[in-house]
């Protein structure tokens, strides 16, 4: 089962959100986030092109444009591969843990899985970014010494930063997993 | 909680059989490890089982049934399966079944004790995991598992790495093929036939006697380093203060690890001993290199010519900038009379300096080419040497330096004491603070006299200390560059990181999971994968120490310490002695 919708992040952008169900006891969560623009790319290579062509002008050294090209180049490849962040899921399981994938533009994904005897909850949290207050979901690790405390918040969407409405809903699917675990386990 | 069954990817194609694995009752997961084939006798696969609980104390046991239904289905066996979870009991019975055609399978687990009216199925998920790469990974960090002779592992190794540690304990299960004439056969992932190199056993059988006699040969070397003569006492200070003495210490504590006959206890000291035999072996390569090419083509003679003149130069240009000191520096006016004591004063001392470069001058190629020899011991050494060579060519801006920092130094003391005077307060050095105290009329005189004679007198010391600090941090700098390259080759893990590069799976930071294609009513399929753990984290799990501990200075004490006029040196000293 499939369902997809668009939400806005903190700054106004927007956001697709497509859930997965693949059983009662799997979910994923994915959020995308739309692809570089053709527009801010062309502003900016022309940015550091005519920079470097009134250089140029100045040195009257060709080493100079050449240098630029590469520059950007160099650049581009560094954005894609380790900046830009195209897509991020969640994919939590019962009973063995958490995923969170990010994907970048240049088809890098990295992964980190959290089993699920370290998760305490799952909550969202509110931060001060810059000047503005944000909500972010984040994934509450237990302490392995004392059994109640905290010993790691982990932020989950960090690159997306999808708006509240957008987390309530990934926070409600989560919490019902999360309770369906907790009443397996407690009575076996 | 939902039944995990771990399923092995090698397995998928087996005919049908009896599943073989443990069964983790606290994450009710059941990893399964091979398939027993059909025909077989139960007493035998209970003894089989048995043998591998004895080797490797892990709870092997009978989990369930598979079939994989290659032709029609045939109504006999399904029955039969459920037969045979009489002989071999266990709780739950797991029924697994590969339809033909179909990539989709059923699962099923049957509770025998559930009192009736229960539903006694569960709900079931599917693991695939590479048996091969889960053998073989180690994960990061490692996890506290339990001692072998601990018996079953307890529900301390939580989780996955319960899965890993089932998985590298049973290696007893995986050692027959099934060329092997046994009593059982088996499916699994070396069921088509062990792995295992010739050259990989031959370098085993040839490694214990090499190492035994490099070892003695290594041992001889130190107890000549150790002998009396090499204890008398400007030796050992030298010694000390000579990078290159440090270098050679350090190479030969890296091979006395290396070819110590111990066997490493555990994965971390093994990848060690790797790691340093890589990075020696790296940088006698190099040093190699370095003397094919110095000595190829006479470039031995090139250098030790072009040394002399540049020795030259150097102490050339710094008559020069001490006759500009001695004038007017930048339209400063200093004080005459002192500013021309001590430029005196260096002058001579460049005088002494290149009389002696030049007294030096024929032995200097003799010297290269023994220094290239040093070469072979390995890069590391030839560059220490190097750094060691430096530091006695400008030895004479070491000593303007001492010389120009102790001045300052003795000024600044006595400018903050005699600044204490003049605001009638003084140091304490019982209570370790300052005090206020009541000055008589002439002490005050004299006090102040003295204050403004030194202040007047800083300015041309200052110049000279700044001058000189400036050329021996410019030497300074020049040597921690060459102690850095030195530390790089020493401390770079490059076995870890060429296993990383090479085989991904056998450093694990943790696991990745992918959902396979699903279809309502069969059970959830997941595949695991390991996740490989990022460079960045494989070069600090693995760094090896380097040799010596560089001078902790940070920026600001290093300022503070330039300014006060205290000494900085560039040699690493055990225990830091000028922290």
């Amino acid at each position: 089962m499939e369902e997809e919708q668009s939400f806005l992040d903190i700054c106004g952008g927007s956001l697709t959100l497509q859930r997965r169900y693949y059983s009662p006891s799997c979910r994923e969560f994915c959020l995308s986030s739309p692809p570089l623009s053709l527009r801010s790319l062309t502003a900016v290579t022309c940015t550091v092109w005519l920079a470097a062509y009134g250089f140029f002008t100045l040195c009257e050294n060709s080493m100079i444009l050449s240098a630029a090209i590469f520059i950007t180049l160099l650049g581009l490849l560094g954005y894609l591969h380790f900046v830009k962040i195209d897509q991020e899921a969640l994919l939590i399981i019962d009973s063995l843990g958490i995923q969170m994938t990010s994907s970048y533009a240049s088809g890098k994904e990295s992964t980190t899985f959290i089993e699920m005897d370290k998760v305490k909850d799952i909550v969202i949290n509110e931060a001060i970014y810059m000047q503005k207050v944000i909500y972010y979901l984040c994934i509450l690790l237990k302490d392995p010494v004392e059994p109640h405390g905290i010993s790691q918040v982990v932020p989950v969407f960090q690159s997306a930063k999808p708006r509240l409405d957008c987390l309530i809903e990934v926070y409600r699917s989560c919490q019902e997993i999360l309770a369906h675990q907790k009443a397996t386990s407690t009575s076996p | 909680m939902v039944l995990k069954a771990f399923f092995p990817t090698c397995c998928t194609s087996a005919d049908s059989g009896l599943l073989v694995g443990r069964w983790v009752p606290e994450q009710s997961s059941a990893v399964v490890l091979a398939v027993v084939h059909f025909p077989f006798i139960p007493v035998r696969v209970k003894e089989l089982l048995a043998q591998v609980q004895q080797a490797s104390q892990v709870g092997v046991a009978v989990l369930g049934t598979w079939c994989h239904r290659r032709q029609e289905p045939e109504e006999g066996l399904g029955r039969f399966l459920e037969g045979l979870g009489v002989i071999f009991f266990h709780e739950p019975w797991l029924q697994l079944c590969r339809e033909r055609g179909s990539t989709f399978w059923s699962c099923k687990a049957i509770q025998r004790s559930t009192p009736p009216g229960v539903p006694s199925e569960d709900q079931v998920m599917l693991v695939f995991y590479d048996q091969r790469q889960v053998l073989l990974s180690q994960l990061h960090p490692p996890a506290a598992l339990p001692d072998h002779q601990a018996g079953d592992a307890p529900a301390s190794a939580g989780g996955l790495a319960a899965v890993f540690d089932t998985v590298a304990r049973s290696k007893a299960l995986f050692s027959s093929d099934r060329f092997d004439e046994g009593p059982v056969r088996l499916s699994h992932w070396q069921s088509e036939g062990v792995e295992a190199s010739v050259l990989v056993e031959l370098a085993k059988q040839a490694a214990g006697p090499a190492c035994l006699l490099l070892s003695f040969l290594l041992s001889l070397l130190s107890a000549m380093a150790a002998c009396r003569l090499f204890r008398l006492w400007p030796l050992p200070f030298i010694c000390s203060k000579l990078s290159t003495c440090e270098q050679v210490r350090h190479r030969l504590g890296q091979l006395s690890l290396v070819f110590s006959t111990q066997k490493a206890e555990n994965p971390t000291q093994l990848m060690r001993k790797a790691n340093v035999l890589i990075s020696v072996l790296l940088d006698v390569a190099l040093g190699l290199a370095l003397l094919t090419w110095l000595h190829g083509k006479d470039r031995i003679g090139q250098l030790a010519d072009a040394l002399i003149p540049v020795a030259d130069r150097v102490a050339e240009e710094l008559q020069h900038l001490l006759q500009w000191l001695m004038g007017a520096p930048a339209g400063l006016k200093m004080n005459r009379a002192l500013d021309q004591v001590l430029g005196r004063f260096f002058l001579y001392h460049i005088h002494l300096w290149i009389s002696y470069i030049h007294l030096m001058s024929p032995f200097i190629e003799r010297i290269l080419w023994h220094v290239g020899l040093s070469a072979c011991l390995g890069l590391t050494v030839a560059v220490s040497l190097l750094s060691d060579i430096i530091a006695l060519l400008t030895f004479h801006i070491y000593c303007f330096y001492v010389y120009g920092a102790r001045l300052y130094c003795l000024k600044m003391y006595g400018l903050s004491s005699l600044w204490r005077l003049f605001r009638g307060k003084k140091w304490n050095v019982l209570r370790q603070r300052v005090d206020s105290c009541s000055y008589d009329l002439d002490q005050l005189f004299i006090g102040t006299l003295l204050f403004t004679i030194l202040v007047f007198l800083l300015p041309t010391t200052a110049l000279y200390y700044l001058v000189f600090t400036l050329l021996r941090l410019l030497v300074v700098a020049v040597q921690g560059l060459l102690h850095l390259l030195v530390d790089l080759i020493n401390s770079l893990p490059l076995y870890s990181v060429g296993l990383r590069l090479c085989r991904p799976y056998r450093l694990a930071a943790g696991v990745k999971f992918r959902v396979l294609e699903h279809e309502a009513g069969k059970p959830l399929r997941l595949l695991m994968q390991i996740n490989p753990l990022p460079y960045s984290r494989v070069v600090r799990a693995y760094r090896l120490p380097s040799c010596g501990c560089r001078p902790k200075l940070s920026w600001s004490s290093l300022c503070r310490k330039l300014f006060f006029g205290e000494l900085i040196y560039p040699w690493r000293q055990k225990g830091g002695k000028q922290d």
